[in-house]
């Protein structure tokens, strides 16, 4: 069974992109772990044969033309979300 | 107003000029002003929802009176966008976002005249089965204040025992509309994946994510899915079953109705387990053939959940960088700082937990152990369901081991939390219709029992439903 280290968890924040605190490292440790520990069950599972279930529709590729439509919102309207912008674009902080 | 009329009544008297839309709309925002203690609203939509009645009623004076939800007026969970206010998901990342369009259930909803008054409180971003993980604030249950409403959709359900609209939406991906109906004492109802378009809800976990009403009678259920439900081209994976929900022809007499045998056991409270059971010897009385069922693989389907569950979440969330929507960090001084901080800052620590759940266990090295193999054990829950749909017509268990828990009580425990969920994801990973029917109570607290049917048996479940509801009237 996998169990997490504190390095681990690090680790993966940084993969998420979320700083944590000293006190969310250390819970989230524990209850990853406890999580982890009871999803265990499904390696004990006999699978073979069977193919993964990605979606339950039954539908396949749902197509239809590349054409340029206008739909609910504009452009104008969909900029207005972000935290910040200069004219038609997303403006964000320095990448250095 | 001690209680709503049935939609079909409050649409006939706004149609013949017995109420008007402004009545309705100005009763409903009375009731949420008294329910205020409740906690289960985050914005009232005054303004829009008033100007729209009065657009309605004008219309109806001018005689068009076109519209199956005329007048009526509905709170929506505050993850879907909407026009009138704000749309924030429960969470301090999107607090104060405006929607740019709205959810294509919204727009169908008021193409048929209902009216938008609110919008309700939930688990950030839907994740919870409380509402406890609310950035902002804590639903009470309707019956009793120290207790949770369940969740995600606490607030809608809340609300619509509390009279504060006809009706209200939910979203379910593991039991989020099933849960709070039964906490609180209301109709709600999970249609199959698919059948309602996602297009304009917040994504929480996309294959298993589905739509639909919470309402005080299985007519009003069908009436507002039917007005809501078919193909949309801004879903792709909306499907169009072509079948009008609205006209239900209650029948018990010869239907074979499966009891699940894992969920009347050990750890379900004894009240659940004896209101269940109550109601299958009503529903044997009344004609229908009772078989015991036995799902081995539903042992499996929480782990299997909350496998694939927080994958899709980490993934939809991934969205939310600081950048795009609503909150950004103002102390970042490059892009790197302003994700992390934007993320660290607006995503509260269900949302968090879950997010680092899904990272590992799509991680390099840990994908095949987990998020695959949840995958295929899915694959043996959906056969399992799909065989004993050919040998009953419906099944039908608990929709929690317990009632209502007190706020608090599972706060420390994320595991013990996600258990709330153990009978209802089952339904969720097949993308089954299942139904949360109130049917009983123990010490004043509701109790629900859920229905299930096969994939695509929306209109068979719910005609069943309002049978089963007729019991005992």
């Amino acid at each position: 069974m996998a169990t997490l280290s504190k390095n681990d968890v690090l680790k993966l924040a940084q993969l998420a992109r979320l700083h944590l605190s000293e006190a969310e490292v250390k819970n989230f440790q524990g209850e990853i772990n406890e999580i982890l520990g009871y999803v265990e069950k499904l390696q004990a599972v006999d699978v073979n044969g069977l193919e993964p279930t990605v979606q339950v529709t039954g539908l396949k590729n749902v197509m239809r033309d590349d054409v340029v439509r206008t739909y609910q919102a504009l452009p104008e309207a969909l900029l207005k979300g972000a935290p910040q912008r200069e004219d038609s674009s997303l403006k964000v902080k320095r990448v250095l | 107003m001690d209680s709503w009329e049935s939609i079909e009544s409050l649409v006939a008297s706004v149609k013949s000029g017995g109420t008007s839309a402004q009545a309705l709309v100005l009763q409903a925002l009375e009731n949420i002003d008294k329910g205020a203690e409740f906690e289960a609203i985050i914005s009232v939509h005054k303004t829009a929802a008033i100007e729209r009645a009065k657009i309605i009623d004008k219309k109806i004076q001018d005689g068009d009176t076109a519209g199956r939800l005329l007048g009526v007026p509905f709170i929506a969970k505050d993850n879907y966008l909407s026009f009138g206010g704000e749309t924030t998901a429960a969470s301090n990342m999107l607090k104060g976002f405006k929607a740019p369009y709205q959810a294509t259930a919204i727009n169908r909803l008021e193409a048929e005249g209902a009216i938008c008054v609110a919008k309700a409180n939930l688990d950030a971003f839907a994740h919870g089965s409380s509402t406890e993980n609310s950035d902002f604030m804590v639903t009470k249950n309707p019956h009793d204040t120290s207790r949770v409403p369940g969740g995600s959709s606490g607030g809608s359900a809340a609300a619509v025992v509390l009279n504060m609209a006809s009706f209200a939406l939910g979203t379910d991906t593991g039991g989020s509309i099933r849960l709070p109906a039964s906490f609180c004492g209301a109709v709600g109802y999970k249609p199959t994946y698919g059948r309602v378009s996602r297009s304009g809800v917040v994504a929480m976990a996309s294959s298993t994510d589905v739509i639909g009403p919470i309402t005080r009678s299985v007519d009003d259920a069908a009436l507002v899915l039917d007005c809501m439900a078919g193909k949309d081209e801004l879903d792709s994976t909306s499907i169009d079953l072509d079948v009008s929900l609205a006209n239900l022809k209650p029948e018990l007499k010869g239907k074979t109705v499966g009891v699940i045998k894992e969920f009347m056991g050990e750890g379900v409270h004894e009240d659940v387990k004896r209101v269940v059971n109550d109601k299958v010897q009503e529903l044997s009385a009344a004609g229908a053939t009772i078989k015991e069922i036995s799902l081995p693989s539903l042992d499996l389907a929480l782990a299997c959940y909350y496998i694939i569950v927080p994958a899709e979440i980490s993934s939809n969330l991934s969205r939310y960088d600081g950048q795009r929507y609503q909150y950004s960090d103002p102390t970042a001084t490059n892009l790197q700082d302003s994700y992390v901080l934007s993320r660290s800052k607006g995503f509260g620590v269900e949302a968090k937990r879950r997010i680092m759940i899904g990272t590992y266990v799509l991680s390099s090295g840990y994908y095949d152990a987990y998020y695959k193999r949840a995958q295929l054990v899915r694959t043996k829950i959906v056969r399992e369901f799909a065989e004993l749909f050919s040998s009953v017509d419906f099944m039908v268990s608990p929709v929690a081991p317990f009632t209502a828990f007190k706020i608090g009580e599972n706060t420390d425990d994320p595991l013990q939390m996600y258990l709330a969920d153990v009978m209802t994801v089952g339904a969720s990973l097949a993308g089954i219709p299942a139904i949360s029917l109130p049917a009983g109570e123990s010490q004043g607290l509701p109790i629900g029992i859920q229905i299930m049917a096969s994939q695509g048996s929306d209109l068979e479940l719910l005609s069943f439903a309002k049978a089963v509801e007729g019991l005992g009237k």
